[in-house]
């Protein structure tokens, strides 16, 4: 017992959240849902830039997907008018459908991506879509002054 | 198993009291406490029913008096007016206005009972995030953060709002409503009648009320009228008439008097769902050009018949503030970041991830739909104890620091026993962490816990010195 809590207590410091990096949204276009493609400097040493640029390029795209004003949406549109709204009741909107495929696209690149990385992508819906939450994980067991650096990054900036 | 008798032996190792196992009940022994859905700590003044299904503002307003008026005149017209229409004219005549009364129900209904596009408030660490970036772009010493932020849309600038309460940035036309003490996106108006605020959801259902509800008012005026004209134009005369019918004047004078204001409030709307525009907007006079400066509306596509169909006929955004899901249990992910400090799932494989990595430990968590569905952004007076010890910053920054912790709890209308227990476990958890220096917290992705009262204790932790 007191081995398990040894190994458990070093995995707990192995596996310590270190610092969570908010990508915030990017109004430029309006207030359709899209996010900044900025790369943030916490992120520099962790992941490469194209990667992450990638990512949140794919999800703007399905949001902009998602929010398109188009034939479908129109047509979704006039017969829930038709309906009194009572569609909405008993379908899945387009909207709910694509937010579907992004939660099961944010599951794929944790577990290709950001997880071997020692990062976890947070789905936006979970945050009202005001952010893309982002947490780096230091992995003490490997880097041993790894918690040390991230402090110090953190406390510097 | 496993993990119940870790969580006996880490307080014990540490020399310190678990006031927790005699409050929380560790997995394995008896739970007591039922799930509980985020709607039932919701910290917005809601009203919520059907179990997180129906929402409304906690002030119904006059919503009672509108279905009444409704349910009124509309029961006088089909029991009074109807009969005789139909033998004088035809039997269409109760149709029609079925089919409006219909429409008048459900979309009043469904504007009051929606949610009009409530933006869940800023987690503690975004919040602080904010607080950062801001302080970054100034001196160092603290102030409080700047109110507004000027952003560029379509080419024009335009100011964002700090949000005190949300403790976030306002998104464009956002606005916080002070009567449901949320920010609701695209705001139009907090509408007593309905007894619900008028946003990015629920104003297409808003708008056909209003335009059913004239159609309605029309058809029962003109059909009154009528009916009395043809009963006038017997022998007997229109006092006859009346006298036969007193429920006409009734329904005359209730329909006289709204008709005007239900015509032209429809007007109204109508001009702003075809200039793009929100009730908020044209009252502030946002985007009107006596202001000298040159601005526009934005978000107007310069055709009224796309800003209809956009406004009208667009996707239908979902409900950010998830008011059905689970929050997670209690004594699991709670008695996880204040005590083991281990990832929710973890409990289940302890075995293994004893000897895994924290690259297979992520990539596990990855795979866990426990993370998606730990997180609840409408706990905004909890705070996820490892940032505390390594932004500190939080203590004077996250406001409002004396809030009584029962208010994150029981904020909704629904007032439980659990908010009582729940605000003890928040000060039982405070001095647990007073006296657990050594421990470094990492927690969950989405983190939380009911315990506000850690941000004043944050300077007095001997975590990893800051500064």
């Amino acid at each position: 017992m007191a081995t398990e809590f040894h190994n458990l207590q070093e995995l707990r410091h192995s596996a310590s959240l270190a610092n969570k990096v908010f990508i915030q949204r990017d109004y430029t276009d309006g207030t359709i849902c899209k996010f900044q493609t900025k790369f943030p400097s916490e992120l520099d040493s962790r992941i490469e830039r194209t990667l992450f640029e990638d990512t949140v390029k794919m999800l703007n795209n399905y949001y902009a997907e998602a929010e398109k004003i188009g034939g479908q949406s129109y047509l979704e549109g006039c017969l829930a008018c038709l309906t009194v709204y009572l569609i909405f009741l008993c379908i899945e909107t387009r909207y709910e459908k694509v937010l579907k495929k992004i939660s099961w696209y944010i599951q794929e690149q944790n577990e290709k991506v950001y997880a071997p990385r020692g990062l976890l992508i947070t789905d936006p819906i979970e945050r009202g879509m005001r952010v893309i939450e982002i947490s780096v994980y230091e992995d003490h067991g490997s880097s041993g002054s790894s918690s040390g650096s991230s402090t110090t990054s953190s406390s510097g900036r | 198993m496993k993990n119940c008798e870790y969580q006996q032996i880490d307080p014990g190792a540490l020399g310190t009291s678990n006031t927790r196992t005699s409050t929380t009940l560790p997995c394995g022994r008896k739970n007591s406490q039922r799930p509980r859905r985020k709607w039932e700590v919701f910290p917005g003044k809601n009203r919520f029913f059907c179990d997180g299904r129906i929402m409304m503002g906690r002030q119904c307003g006059v919503l009672p008096l509108t279905i009444g008026l409704i349910l009124i005149t509309s029961g006088l017209f089909f029991t009074f007016d109807c009969p005789f229409l139909v033998h004088h004219l035809t039997v269409f005549i109760p149709v029609i206005g079925g089919v409006l009364f219909v429409f008048v129900i459900i979309t009043l209904l469904q504007t009051s009972f929606t949610d009009p596009g409530i933006l869940p408030r800023a987690l503690p660490d975004e919040a602080v995030d904010i607080e950062r970036q801001i302080d970054n772009s100034g001196s160092s010493t603290y102030r409080p953060p700047p109110r507004t932020k000027e952003i560029l849309i379509n080419d024009q600038v335009v100011k964002l709002k700090y949000c005190f309460t949300c403790k976030m940035f306002r998104p464009p036309r956002t606005s916080h409503c002070s009567l449901c003490d949320n920010c609701v996106e695209r705001f139009d108006h907090h509408c007593p009648w309905v007894g619900n605020c008028v946003g990015k959801r629920n104003y297409r259902f808003f708008y056909a009320f209003i335009v059913s509800l004239s159609f309605l008012t029309s058809f029962i005026f003109g059909c009154v009228i009528t009916h009395l004209t043809l009963r006038s134009q017997g022998v007997n005369g229109i006092i006859q008439a009346i006298q036969d019918s007193p429920a006409s004047i009734a329904e005359l004078v209730i329909c006289f008097f709204s008709i005007w204001s239900i015509l032209g409030l429809s007007g109204f709307h109508t001009y702003l769902v075809a200039s793009n525009l929100t009730t908020n907007e044209d009252i502030k006079g946002s985007w009107s050009s006596k202001r000298g400066e040159e601005s526009g509306n934005p978000y107007t596509y310069n055709n009224i018949f796309t800003n209809c169909c956009v406004v009208l006929c667009g996707p239908m955004p979902p409900s950010l503030i998830d008011r059905r899901g689970f929050l997670p249990p209690d004594d699991a992910p709670q008695t996880v970041t204040s005590d083991t400090e281990l990832p929710p799932f973890m409990s289940k494989n302890d075995a293994n991830m004893c000897t895994q990595g924290t690259k297979e430990l992520l990539e596990s968590m990855a795979h866990s739909s426990v993370i998606q569905s730990t997180c609840a952004p409408g706990t905004p007076k909890t705070a996820p104890v490892s940032q505390e010890s390594l932004l500190h910053t939080i203590s004077i920054t996250v406001s409002p620091p004396n809030r009584p912790p029962s208010t994150g709890c029981s904020g909704h209308q629904a007032l439980r026993p659990i908010d009582v227990s729940c605000s003890q476990k928040g000060n039982k958890r405070a001095a647990l962490h007073t006296h657990k220096p050594m421990l470094r917290v990492p927690s969950p992705p989405c983190s939380l816990g009911h315990s506000p009262i850690i941000l004043s204790d944050a300077p007095d932790m001997g975590f990893i010195p800051l500064n």
